[in-house]
C-alpha cells in the first residue's frame, strides 16, 4: 500500500520514508548534454530492462512517456510524490515507470539517467532501500552502470556522487513549529549532515506543518550509516514532538481540543477554501486523528484528502464538473465531501 | 533539569560528546547554549547554496588560463562549462576533471572523497567482502557512540564470520 492510503510504524508524526538512488549509463552523455536520440534510447533500454523478457519485475510497471501525458496529468505524478517536479522539465525527453502498489517509481533522464525511488508509510526507510536495492539490482545486470572504485555511482552532479543515494522522511510537527522548537532545529540538522525543509508551500515558508529531513552527504558514508543516522534524528525529533503534544494536553485540554474541532468545524463547512488555509487546518485537523481527539477519521483519509486538495487533483477534479471555475471552491467541496463520508 | 551554567532557566539543549572515548555530557537551556563556542552550530547553510562557491576557489589548483583547455574527450565538456552549470557531461569528465574537483568533492561531501558503500556485482565479490567489512567496522563505532550494544554485539559477530570466509579463499 502506499505512503497516501496506509500508515506505518510512528504514523502518529510520520507520514513516509523515501529512499532514492540516482544510476548513470557509463556509455551515454547524462541528460544534461545528451541529444534527442540518446535520451530516447536510454528511456528504450530503460524500459526494456523494467518490461523485458526475463525481467522479474516485468509485469509490475506501467510505462509513461513524460511526453504523452496531459501537463495536470504529470503534475498529479509530482502531487503523489511518484515524480520530482524536475522531471517535469523536459517531457519529450523523459519518461517514468511506476509500479502497481505505487510504491516505486523509476524517472528516466531527470538529472540524472535513473532516479529510482521507493516510498514507504510511516517510518520504513530500511524497508525502503531493501526494496529499491532488489529493483537496483535487477537494473545493474542489464546496463552499464556508470561506476568508479574510489568515487561509487557517477552523477551528473557532484552533490549526489557515491552512493547516489538520497534517504528522506517526512514528518508533521505542528507543536514543535507552535512551540518555536522548529527554528533551532531547521539550524542545527544541517550541521551534523541532515537537511530539513517544509515540504509545501514556495521558499523558506512551510505550510501545514510537514518537514522533511534528508541526507546532505552521499560519499564517504554507506547507505546502511545513512539510514542509521536519519533514524536516529528521526526518533528524537518524533520523541520531542510527542513530548510537546502530552504537554499541551495537561496544560488546557479543552481549549487545545477546541481548537481542533473548530479546524474540522471550518473544513466541513466553508465553501471557499485556498491552499494556505487548507494546509494549515489540515494540519490541525490531522493532529487531531494522530492523537485520537477526532475518532471517526483515519490518517490514510487525511493523506488522501491532502494530496486530493493540491491544485493538479483539483483540476482533474474539476474537468468533470464545469460548473465551478474556481478552484478554491472545489477545494472547500472535496474537502467536505471526504470529510463528511 | 536546570541548566547547568546559569542555573536558572530549564535546560532544552542535551549534548553528549565524546572525544577519545571520554564521554561528558551537558545540559543547557538555549541562551547558556548559544554562547558557547564549542557548540556554536546555529548557522543555516544549505550545501545547495554555496554551490557556485564551491565551483569558483579563491585559489584555483591550477593556473587560471590552463583550466580552460581541459575538454572531456568523450562528451565534449570543458572545464570552464562545468565550473557555470555545476554539472558533469558525462562520466569521463570525472577522470578528466580529477585534479580540479577533488578539493571541490570534498568541500561538497563533507570531507569525503571515498565511496564505502555498495558496489555492483559487476565489481566483484571479493571487493564486496572488503567493503563490507570496512562498512561493518565503521556501523560497529557507530553503534557503540550511541550505546546501542546489542546492534554492537550483531554486527560484531557478522565481522568475524566474513574474515574467517575471506581467510578460507572465498
Amino acid at each position: 500500500m502506499s505512503w497516501i492510503n496506509d500508515t506505518g510504524p510512528l504514523g502518529d508524526v510520520v507520514l513516509s520514508s523515501r529512499v532514492r538512488l540516482a544510476r548513470n549509463l557509463s556509455d551515454t552523455p547524462f541528460p544534461s548534454i545528451a541529444d534527442k536520440s540518446m535520451t530516447d534510447s536510454v528511456i528504450h533500454r530503460v524500459h526494456r530492462s523494467v518490461s523485458g523478457q526475463g525481467s522479474p519485475i516485468r509485469s509490475q510497471y506501467q510505462f509513461l512517456a513524460m511526453g504523452d501525458l496531459a501537463p495536470t496529468d504529470r503534475e498529479i505524478l509530482v502531487e503523489k510524490h511518484l515524480a520530482s517536479p524536475d522531471l517535469l522539465e523536459n517531457p519529450e525527453r523523459s519518461a517514468i515507470l511506476i509500479n502497481r502498489e505505487e510504491i516505486c517509481s523509476i524517472m528516466v533522464n531527470e538529472e540524472d539517467h535513473i532516479r529510482m525511488q521507493c516510498i514507504f508509510p510511516g517510518y520504513q526507510l530500511r524497508k525502503a532501500l531493501e526494496y529499491l536495492n532488489r529493483i537496483d539490482d535487477v537494473l545493474e545486470g542489464q546496463l552499464p552502470y556508470a561506476y568508479d572504485a574510489d568515487l561509487g555511482y557517477l552523477t551528473c552532479c557532484p552533490t549526489n556522487l557515491g552512493t547516489g543515494m538520497r534517504a528522506s522522511v517526512m514528518m508533521h510537527l505542528p507543536l514543535l513549529v507552535g512551540t518555536g522548537q522548529m527554528k533551532a532545529i531547521i539550524q542545527t540538522l544541517p550541521k551534523i549532515g541532515v537537511a530539513v525543509r517544509g515540504l509545501y508551500g514556495e521558499g523558506s515558508e512551510a505550510i501545514g506543518d510537514i518537514y522533511q529531513i534528508s541526507n546532505q552527504i552521499t560519499l564517504g558514508a554507506s547507505e546502511e550509516e545513512i539510514i542509521m543516522s536519519l533514524e536516529v534524528v528521526t526518533k528524537q525529533i518524533v520523541d520531542k514532538e510527542k513530548e510537546a503534544r502530552r504537554r499541551v494536553m495537561e496544560r488546557g485540554r479543552v481549549h487545545f481540543e477546541d481548537g481542533i474541532w473548530r479546524a474540522y468545524g471550518t473544513m466541513t463547512h466553508a465553501r471557499v477554501m485556498d491552499l494556505n488555509e487548507f494546509m494549515s487546518l489540515l494540519s490541525k485537523v490531522r493532529l487531531g486523528v494522530e492523537m485520537g481527539i477526532i475518532p471517526n477519521v483515519d490518517i490514510s483519509t487525511i493523506n488522501e484528502l491532502m494530496v486530493m486538495g493540491q491544485p493538479a487533483h483539483l483540476k482533474k477534479y474539476r474537468d468533470g464538473d464545469t460548473a465551478i471555475k474556481d478552484l478554491d471552491e472545489v477545494r472547500a467541496r472535496v474537502v467536505a465531501e471526504k470529510l463528511r463520508q | 533539569m536546570l541548566c547547568q551554567e546559569c542555573k536558572k532557566n530549564p535546560a532544552t539543549v542535551h549534548v553528549t560528546k565524546i572525544v577519545n572515548n571520554i564521554k561528558t555530557e551537558l545540559h543547557l537551556c538555549q541562551s547558556c547554549a548559544g554562547e558557547r563556542e564549542d557548540l556554536n552550530w546555529f548557522s543555516p547553510i544549505s550545501i545547495n547554496d554555496f554551490m557556485a562557491g564551491f565551483l569558483n576557489p579563491i585559489k584555483p589548483t591550477r593556473a587560471a588560463d590552463t583550466i580552460p583547455t581541459l575538454r572531456c574527450d568523450k562528451c565534449g565538456m570543458d572545464y570552464r562549462q562545468f565550473k557555470e552549470i555545476g554539472r558533469f557531461g558525462c562520466d569521463n569528465c570525472y577522470r578528466v576533471f580529477k585534479d580540479e574537483i577533488h578539493p571541490i568533492i570534498k568541500r561538497i561531501q563533507g570531507g569525503a572523497t571515498r565511496h564505502t558503500g555498495k558496489v555492483p556485482a559487476s565489481h566483484g565479490a571479493r571487493l564486496n567482502t572488503n567493503k563490507e567489512i570496512e562498512d561493518l567496522k565503521r556501523q560497529l563505532q557507530s553503534a557503540i557512540n550511541i550505546e546501542a550494544y546489542e546492534e554492537a554485539a550483531r554486527i560484531r559477530d557478522r565481522i568475524k564470520q566474513l574474515e574467517k570466509k575471506q581467510e578460507q579463499g572465498g
